[in-house]
């Protein structure tokens, strides 16, 4: 075990020196006056960029230096500041990347939290019914609403919630995070979040249930169709306690494996819906910085990604040997 | 008939074959009629297609997909430029209409507009406030936001171009980007994950890092970097998708990859492969001719819903403003206006819903007919 979890931790480091690479070059392919030209275009806009930031990125990653070895310094450069945790100054904020990013990442990871675990809730008990009524009718309406689910684009599915239910019926607030044209403390406040947090993770929630519902289908139809199921009916249990005892506690392993490879969707930030309803999360906030050519934001952002991707799967692998005793590690 | 045999030599080793289908025949006492005229034989292939077709979302799935290949592809075919003689005034005169008197991709309604702008100024003269209300009437040139008509089926957007053509165009764009993607995608993944699976060694290890790395990096964000890459290179708007398409391939053949890698990984161990050792045939004809055949039926049922996801990831490019931009017309492009436009997306419905209502249909449509598929090839269903 402890030799398997060093070989990941090892693996682990590889892949993330790969990913940064990548992401280095991409950076590095930018003509220099197309990076000027879009600091200048941030300047105009109002935040100022001191001279100071602009010489400190250059100096950072080594940028105007085109040979090979002023390439690799710069990337050297830039390697040795993320191992200090140091991801430069963004232009647009005018403040440590790092800090940016811990800043938003809340609000992100609170409508990504609430929606995984409506999510669970919502789609387990219908891979379940959706399992034990294989071919019915009621397993077809389910599949074919997941899959609806599924093959919307979020951007569109959004939008037309936020028509219908914020624009149209005026039930709730069409975007942002707290309604700023009043002064709010306490339950008020906290209730104004709510409010404005319902309609996005609706649509998160929707989009996303398809993925887990027919996972667990899967795995349950797998399950029931083993030698144990049979051994239990053939006791003459209930099939109530067949299904809810026997079976669906082996479904869990793959459902409680997956969760560790949530990682990256709780902390990433959902890009496109917090574009459409404005919310102040990571997502909103890289795409923005992305369009406003805040390069030391962006590569901040795709390696703080590349790094939770790399814990989600490695997580994943750990949590499978944990809570299924039959893997063994090598 | 030949090559569906190769294709799917495991599945049927795996069902005891021979596959037989009752066929009704007269209750006739003649026992003497041999076995084989009361049973019928049915190749694989044969096999696939009925279980195929007897799914009904799969029909509904190809109904979707095939219906919305006819109006992307058949349907501009309808608008194309034409010449007919037209008597004129006693003289037989050449007439040129182009778009077949239709509206084109990236042509303006021009016929104007009236439009109206009201304004209102208050004055206090001795204590007492008048109110002057002031209507101006613009004559503008591009008949915009026109709602849905005889002459613009589903309206006109807001520059002025008819927007039930731009659908169509639209369509092109996604369908044929989607399956430029997967084609290559396939052709990476085949590729890498066979040369992978059969080496094995430290070209399975190299191949695997890679594909390990490029699975953790970030997808839309790499794309957005990517895209401003092509800003600052000034590509032309109309290949701008296809490189960005291009892009994407080169990170995701991944998922292809490891699904032939392992079926190949399994497959290299059974008896056919040490006979084709035996027979002396060259590597490359041992994976492309009888490693490869025998991934076919997952590798259809990956291309077939990885379809669905590519044109996902078009639209929202396009949606983002990265992918296919105006003037030329996308799915997604076509949406994009109401991200800034608050007043379209909820007083001007037919802008932007049915762009998205033909991204959902054609999803869904690959969706179901992957899913159908995955059933159909499945020699483990029995039903």
């Amino acid at each position: 075990m402890f030799k398997y979890i060093v070989k990941r931790l090892a693996l682990a480091v590889v892949i993330l020196l790969g990913v940064s690479m990548i992401i280095y070059f991409l950076i590095r392919l930018m003509p220099v006056d197309f990076i000027q030209s879009k600091i200048d275009a941030i300047s105009r806009g109002g935040a100022t960029v001191s001279d100071e930031t602009v010489k400190a990125m250059y100096e950072m990653y080594g940028l105007g230096d085109n040979t090979f070895s002023g390439i690799l310094k710069g990337y050297f450069n830039w390697l040795g500041a993320l191992c200090r945790f140091d991801l430069g100054t963004s232009f647009v904020h005018q403040a440590p990347v790092a800090d940016i990013i811990v800043e938003h990442m809340g609000i992100s990871f609170a409508i990504a939290f609430i929606a995984t675990v409506f999510e669970f809730l919502i789609a387990i008990p219908l891979g379940i019914t959706a399992a034990t009524h294989q071919y019915s009718l009621r397993d077809y309406i389910v599949t074919v609403l997941v899959m609806i689910g599924i093959s919307l684009p979020s951007f569109f599915f959004g939008n037309m919630l936020k028509d219908l239910l914020a624009l149209k019926l005026g039930w709730l607030p069409p975007s942002g995070l707290v309604d700023a044209t009043v002064m709010q403390s306490g339950m008020e406040l906290l209730l104004d979040y709510v409010r404005h947090m319902v309609i996005p993770i609706l649509t998160i929630v929707i989009l996303s249930i398809g993925a887990r519902m027919r996972m667990t289908r899967t795995n349950m139809l797998e399950v029931l169709n083993s030698d144990y199921i049979r051994t239990a009916r053939a006791k003459g249990l209930k099939e109530r306690v067949v299904i809810n005892k026997h079976a669906f506690r082996n479904t869990l392993i793959p459902l409680v494996t997956s969760m560790a490879g949530l990682l990256p969707t709780l902390f990433s930030g959902a890009i496109i819906t917090e574009q459409v309803f404005a919310l102040p999360g990571i997502g909103n906030v890289a795409l923005d910085a992305m369009n406003r050519g805040d390069i030391p934001f962006i590569m901040g952002y795709n390696m703080f990604l590349a790094l939770l991707s790399v814990l989600g799967v490695l997580l994943a692998d750990l949590m499978y040997a944990v809570v299924d005793p039959r893997v063994k590690l090598e | 008939m030949e090559e569906n045999k190769t294709l799917f030599a495991e599945q049927t080793e795996e069902l005891d074959l021979p596959v037989t289908e009752e066929v009704e025949t007269p209750a006739v006492e003649d026992t003497e009629v041999p076995l084989d005229r009361n049973v019928k034989l049915m190749s694989p292939t044969r096999m696939v297609v009925r279980r195929f077709f007897r799914s009904r979302l799969s029909i509904i799935g190809l109904i979707m997909v095939v219906g919305l290949f006819l109006f992307s592809f058949v349907g501009p075919l309808f608008l194309a430029e034409s010449m007919h003689t037209e008597v004129i005034d006693g003289v037989e005169t050449e007439v040129y209409t182009p778009n077949n008197g239709k509206w084109g991709e990236i042509e303006l309604d021009e016929s104007g507009k009236v439009d109206y702008a009201t304004s209102e100024y208050t004055y206090e003269v001795d204590g007492v406030t008048y109110t002057v209300r002031q209507t101006t009437e613009n004559q503008l040139k591009d008949n915009f936001l026109s709602p849905p008509s005889k002459d613009h089926i589903l309206g006109t957007d807001n520059e002025g171009y008819d927007i039930f053509v731009r659908l169509m165009y639209g369509g092109r764009i996604s369908l044929i980007v989607s399956f430029i993607a997967v084609f290559l995608i396939t052709i990476l993944g085949v590729l890498l994950g066979g040369l992978a699976g059969y080496f094995g060694g430290w070209v399975d290890d190299l191949i695997m890092r890679i594909s390990d790395i490029l699975m953790c990096l970030p997808g839309i964000p790499i794309l957005l970097i990517l895209s401003t890459l092509l800003d600052a290179s000034g590509i032309d708007a109309k290949y701008r998708i296809y490189l960005l398409m291009i892009y994407l391939t080169l990170i995701s053949w991944t998922g292809t990859a490891r699904l032939v890698r392992g079926q190949i990984l399994s497959l290299r161990e059974q008896e056919f492969m040490v006979a084709a050792e035996a027979m002396g045939y060259s590597t490359g004809r041992k994976i492309f001719k009888h490693l490869v055949p025998n991934v076919m039926p997952q590798l259809i049922v990956q291309m077939t819903l990885s379809l669905g996801s590519m044109i996902l990831y078009e639209s929202t490019l396009s949606y983002l403003n990265l992918g296919v931009k105006a003037p030329y017309a996308a799915w997604g492009t076509m949406i994009n206006i109401i991200s800034t436009n608050q007043d379209i997306l909820q007083n001007h419905l037919y802008v932007w819903v049915p762009a998205g209502v033909c991204i959902v249909i054609a999803v869904l449509g690959f969706n179901f007919v992957g899913d159908g598929l995955r059933d159909a090839l499945d020699p483990k269903a029995r039903r």
